[in-house]
């Protein structure tokens, strides 16, 4: 390009900070994909001069948005994670705090920022995150067409208000940088414009600050970047320039809304992702002694290489439907198979229904939810109901009562009567009713060994005095499974009522 | 017209271009304009006039494309 003029030398051109070949494009692979005159286009520039200038590319990780800023890991060569819409202080967070050396920039549209995520941004921004947001403000959703955004000016016009933004409807232009000067945290606010070439310079110097602030510890940053969007508007992008100077500045005056650079004592966050191998101790999970001081070293798995158990428990809250489940997890887990346990939460708390998903399975668990169980435990009657119909054929069924209700019969299940409230009740405490059932499950189908079970028991149960009940009603549901298959529909078992 | 006593020059690279004019409308001594032809992309790109820049930089600053333009700069002996 400077063949013909030797002495001359590139002061400005190509940051390296960029990509040499974008490879999302088929050719072309030098030009971005945003419309001609775009503000995205400058701010991505101005931010990789500031990563260049601060000698920081090793170390940033760009977290890009939903919106058209969304392939900026297509461009910046530089740690990149693009995340769903509005989450990005949320992420940043997440990384910042698992990487305290790295430096995090959250870019986000308005849509993102200020419509999805405003709730993301409110508080990184009241926690003080060590993070850099750069908010590129088009006051529009640029990328799905045009809809109003929070930061519409009043009286534009937009896909979603072709009257115009009417505050009574529509509300106010949102304010991002005043809102969040309300806040006590963060170190560095500023709005800035891309309306002049002064103004892109100011920019610029902005970014960087955002950035360095990062680099020496401050805490939370951001730059809110007034930003053409031709497209959009409907203006040539000089049109659209002059837009940003002149009409969006009034809405949105630009200046420093909060720099506290110079007092902000740096802070260096601790890495508080503890080593892998520490979580078991962390959670509880390490060697436990049992109440009989029972040995925890785990057996060696024998697992079944074609067990495949899809397990539904249900019942009502309060009869220890998720408790049942978590069990049967903990015993598949310890007798080596991979397990997952799916609880739903509703208002179990209140006697409404409760349910849970565990997979026992000899392979990895591609999902925890449990649509065609072969195994039902149904606590009462509307659950059994409730699951029957989805069972596969052939599965078990286990069912809190003394007879199954007779238009629930015949289907192509195995329906086993157990009441085990009834039973549990005798025992003492109709709430080691879920005991029973587990008892009479393992006993019904042998799916897991013995030795998982006690190890089960003495994980997730603390007091000694449960223990012993534990194991009494476990030992009486697979007395009641065998009483149940000697005499199926023998109605003398009909003596206790069969709900607690 | 004394091209080599220019402070500077630009390189504008005509396919990354995409006509928006931003630069044209920018540079101080408006040495920069859209020219007449087309590029692959079917844009008008900016072409520097051939003399008279200084420099400065704000066409760069003010470009949306990563390469589109390059600034040069003479290099005091
Ligand atoms: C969860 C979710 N909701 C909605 C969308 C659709 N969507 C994609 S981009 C966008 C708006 C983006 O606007 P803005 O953040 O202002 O960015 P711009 O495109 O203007 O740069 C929306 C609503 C989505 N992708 N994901
Ligand atoms: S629609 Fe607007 S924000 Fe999106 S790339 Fe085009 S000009 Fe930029
Ligand atoms: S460097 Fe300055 S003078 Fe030269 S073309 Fe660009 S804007 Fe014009
Ligand atoms: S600002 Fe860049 S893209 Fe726009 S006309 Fe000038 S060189 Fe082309």
């Amino acid at each position: 390009m400077a063949s013909d003029a030797p002495a001359m030398a590139v002061i400005h051109g190509r940051s390296p900070i960029f990509y040499r070949r974008f490879d999302r494009k088929d050719d072309d692979q030098h030009q971005t994909h945003y419309c001609p005159g775009c503000g995205h286009g400058i701010v991505t520039k101005l931010l990789a001069e500031a990563i260049d200038t601060l000698g920081i590319q090793d170390r940033t990780i760009l977290v890009s948005p939903v919106g058209c800023s969304v392939f900026g890991y297509e461009y910046l060569d530089v740690g990149n994670i693009q995340v769903a819409h509005g989450r990005g202080p949320a992420v940043a967070t997440a990384v910042k705090r698992s990487r305290p050396d790295s430096i995090v920039v959250s870019y986000q549209g308005d849509g993102d920022l200020a419509a999805i995520g405003t709730a993301e941004i409110v508080h990184a921004a009241n926690r003080g995150e060590i993070v850099s947001v750069i908010f590129v403000n088009n006051a529009i959703y640029g990328m799905t067409g045009g809809q109003m955004a929070p930061t519409t000016l009043l009286r534009e016009k937009t896909t979603t208000t072709p009257l115009g933004r009417d505050p009574a409807v529509h509300g106010y232009p949102l304010k991002v940088c005043e809102l969040l000067a309300t806040l006590d945290a963060p170190v560095f606010l500023e709005r800035v414009a891309l309306g002049s070439n002064k103004q892109i310079m100011a920019t610029g110097r902005a970014l960087r600050r955002a950035l360095e602030n990062q680099v020496h510890g401050l805490g939370f940053s951001l730059v809110e970047v007034l930003s053409p969007c031709p497209t959009i508007w409907g203006l040539d992008p000089a049109e659209a320039q002059t837009f940003v100077r002149e009409t969006m500045t009034r809405t949105f005056p630009l200046g420093n809304f909060r720099d506290r650079s110079a007092s902000a004592v740096p802070r260096r966050l601790a890495v508080t992702v503890p080593d892998l191998g520490e979580l078991p101790r962390i959670l509880g999970l390490g060697p436990a002694s049992g109440a009989d001081g029972a040995s925890d070293t785990v057996v060696p798995a024998s697992p079944v290489p074609t067990a495949d158990h899809r397990i539904v428990v249900a019942g009502f809250g309060g009869q220890g439907v998720l408790l049942l489940g978590e069990f049967l997890a903990e015993a598949g887990l310890s007798a080596g198979y991979h397990v997952s346990w799916l609880p739903s939460y509703g208002p179990q708390m209140r006697s409404g229904t409760s349910n849970c998903h565990v997979r026992i399975s000899a392979v990895p668990i591609d999902s925890p939810v449990v649509s065609r169980p072969n195994v039902l435990i149904a606590l009462n009657e509307p659950s059994l109901r409730k699951f029957l119909l989805s069972m596969e054929p052939g599965g078990l069924v286990l069912y809190n009562a003394d007879r199954v209700p007779v238009d629930c019969a015949g289907n192509d299940v195995r329906i086993t009567p157990i009441a085990s409230t009834a039973i549990a009740d005798r025992l003492g405490s109709a709430k080691v009713g879920n005991m029973v059932m587990l008892g009479a499950l393992l006993e019904a189908t042998g799916m897991l060994p013995d030795g998982a079970l006690d190890r089960a028991l003495h994980r997730l149960v603390t007091q000694e005095s449960w223990y012993e009940l534990d194991r009494a009603a476990l030992q009486a549901g697979r007395a009641a499974v065998h009483r149940m298959t000697a005499a199926p529909a023998e109605p003398s078992l009909a003596r206790d009522p069969a709900m607690g | 017209m004394d091209v080599a006593r220019d402070r500077g020059a630009v390189a504008i690279d005509r396919d990354e271009c995409k006509g928006c004019g931003l630069c044209v409308e920018a540079c101080p001594p408006r040495v920069l304009r859209l020219s007449a032809e087309l590029n692959r992309y079917g844009y008008h790109p900016a072409e520097y006039l051939g003399s008279g820049c200084t420099a400065c930089g704000i066409c760069y600053y003010v470009c949306p494309e990563p390469g589109g333009i390059t600034v040069l700069r003479r290099q005091v002996a």
